[in-house]
């Protein structure tokens, strides 16, 4: 599957998408593979500030535990409650259905710093 | 995902297997081998409900041939090995002075001086120098097959049936038990054990046979609907921690007695004490004197289950708490796919280790209630 174009991706392989003033946040596919089944997502609740390179919250997989970065400050307007009951979505859909929290930002000039889609999957993607 | 090999890993003699397959490939141990070809949770219900085969080539396989070989293995296995008969094997421990575990190892009886010793991949270079610095003048061959042959692992409830339909002696075998096969031209050594909690087999053979031998055995392995499909080493932890089967590193260390891990049964604790009419007299093991000590006063910890709530993955190191106090350690949990609920096994002080009492696990951010269960949390039924 190609990485998406429309999105900024971080070295730590989470996906950020930008509409408005909100930021949608996820982990990438290369991500949801190399840490096997997931078993356990939770986010931090809605409210919370988040600054930027703070965690929003962990994913669990068969193998390990991983704490999800965001490289952009902003405050959690949005939880997705279907991965937390269904968290092989984040496996099976890592760009769509799999998203995580959906962050309320006032400044997104940190995501000029990330990777385009191309420049990840150079690095990341499926070969 | 690539599965090419960088830097020095070996490659198993199924690597071809893993290719076709689509495995993720992972460092185990310095050999390339799939944590999964699927998913770890499909994995491991595709052996608790029909058949998986893996590949555990990476095992230590080391072959002892020679009027003391028996001597030997007596001398570092903590089970008699002198008295076994041809086509068993037993499984066993092989302990430090002070009684801590080395290794855990299966012994093979090939014949009445001919024996294969299966020891962990991690712990194989210092299991030969472990047996080099103690074989004295015992007169003895020993050397190591581990890259000669190749191992895997054929496992689930519909295996054995499989197996019928290719050999009908192979069914017959009692667990525990192995016998040396010729299939065609394949010369392999089958043994009805295993590392899932399954019934079903490991098989031996020439690492040049393996490719062919899978061919002309598996021809529908990886089919949507095959009874047995490939699996990966990471289902086989999940799989051995339902079955309660320590792993070397976790429940079983240098530090760690087989007596406190639940292994007395593969402890002879009075090897070499008395004499059977007849027969040339057993060494004493390497320990022996550590365990007796241990054995008299009762181990002060001892490994248990736990059945722990809410829906994360204990993990190692964690702390075990009793009354608030951490008292014990995680050593191995998992989401058990079985049961679908977290689980663990762990150590904790004798007095604390019976069935029922109620702990918390430590996951870090949060503490959560668990109960202590008698190992092993599944068993087939």
């Amino acid at each position: 599957m190609a990485t998406p174009t429309d999105r900024q991706y971080s070295e730590s392989h989470e996906w950020f998408l930008h509409q408005e003033d909100t930021v949608t946040i996820g982990i990438t596919k290369h991500a949801a593979d190399e840490l096997t089944d997931i078993t356990y997502v939770e986010m931090l609740p809605v409210g919370t500030d988040i600054a930027q390179g703070g965690s929003i919250g962990e994913v669990e997989s068969v193998k390990t535990t991983a704490d999800v970065i965001s490289m952009v400050a902003g405050s959690i307007s949005e939880v997705n409650d279907n991965v937390t009951n269904d968290p092989s979505l984040v496996n099976s859909d890592s760009y769509g259905e799999g998203w995580l929290v959906k962050l309320k930002v006032s400044d997104v000039s940190a995501l000029g710093e990330l990777m385009d889609g191309a420049t990840y999957d150079r690095l990341h993607g499926d070969s | 995902m690539t599965s090419s090999t960088e830097s020095n890993l070996k490659n198993s003699p199924f690597a071809s297997l893993h290719e076709q397959y689509g495995g993720q490939m992972v460092d185990f141990t310095g050999w390339n081998l799939p944590i999964r070809y699927t998913s770890i949770l499909e994995e491991h219900r595709q052996v608790r409900t029909s058949g998986g085969f893996f590949d555990v080539s990476h095992m230590g396989r080391l072959r002892f041939r020679g009027p003391d070989a028996a001597r030997c293995l007596d001398r570092v296995c903590t089970r008699q090995v002198q008295g076994m008969a041809e086509g068993q094997c037993r499984y066993s421990l092989v302990c430090n002075e002070q009684g801590g575990c080395r290794d855990d190892v299966l012994v093979y009886c090939m014949g009445p001086s001919e024996y294969l010793m299966v020891c962990n991949g991690a712990n194989r270079a210092k299991i030969i120098a472990h047996i080099e610095d103690n074989r004295g003048d015992l007169d003895f061959k020993f050397d190591d097959q581990t890259e000669k042959t190749a191992m895997c692992a054929v496992q689930g409830p519909k295996v054995m049936e499989f197996i019928g339909s290719v050999s009908k002696e192979i069914p017959t075998l009692k667990r525990f038990r192995f016998l040396i096969k010729n299939l065609m031209v394949l010369k392999v050594i089958v043994s009805r054990t295993g590392y899932t909690g399954e019934d079903g087999v490991e098989v031996i053979l020439d690492a040049k046979m393996a490719a062919p031998a899978l061919k002309m055995l598996l021809k529908d392995l990886g089919q949507q609907d095959s009874i047995v499909r490939p699996c990966g080493l990471g289902a086989r932890d999940t799989l051995r921690m339902e079955a309660g089967m320590p792993l070397y590193g976790h429940e079983l260390t240098e530090e760690i007695d087989p007596l406190s891990a639940g292994l007395g049964f593969a402890v002879k604790l009075d090897k070499g004490e008395t004499v059977d009419e007849g027969a040339p007299p057993v060494e004493r093991f390497i320990g022996q004197d550590a365990l007796q000590a241990i054995a008299a006063k009762g181990p002060v910890r001892r490994l248990v289950g736990l059945h722990v709530e809410g829906r994360r993955s204990p993990r190692q190191s964690m702390p075990i708490l009793v009354g608030g106090e951490p008292l014990g350690e995680v050593t191995s949990g998992c989401v058990s796919p079985t049961l679908e609920r977290p689980i663990a096994m762990g150590y904790l002080p004798s007095e604390h280790a019976v069935a029922g009492t109620p702990v918390q696990v430590d996951l870090g951010r949060s503490q959560v209630d668990a109960v202590v269960r008698d190992l092993p949390l599944y068993k087939r039924p």
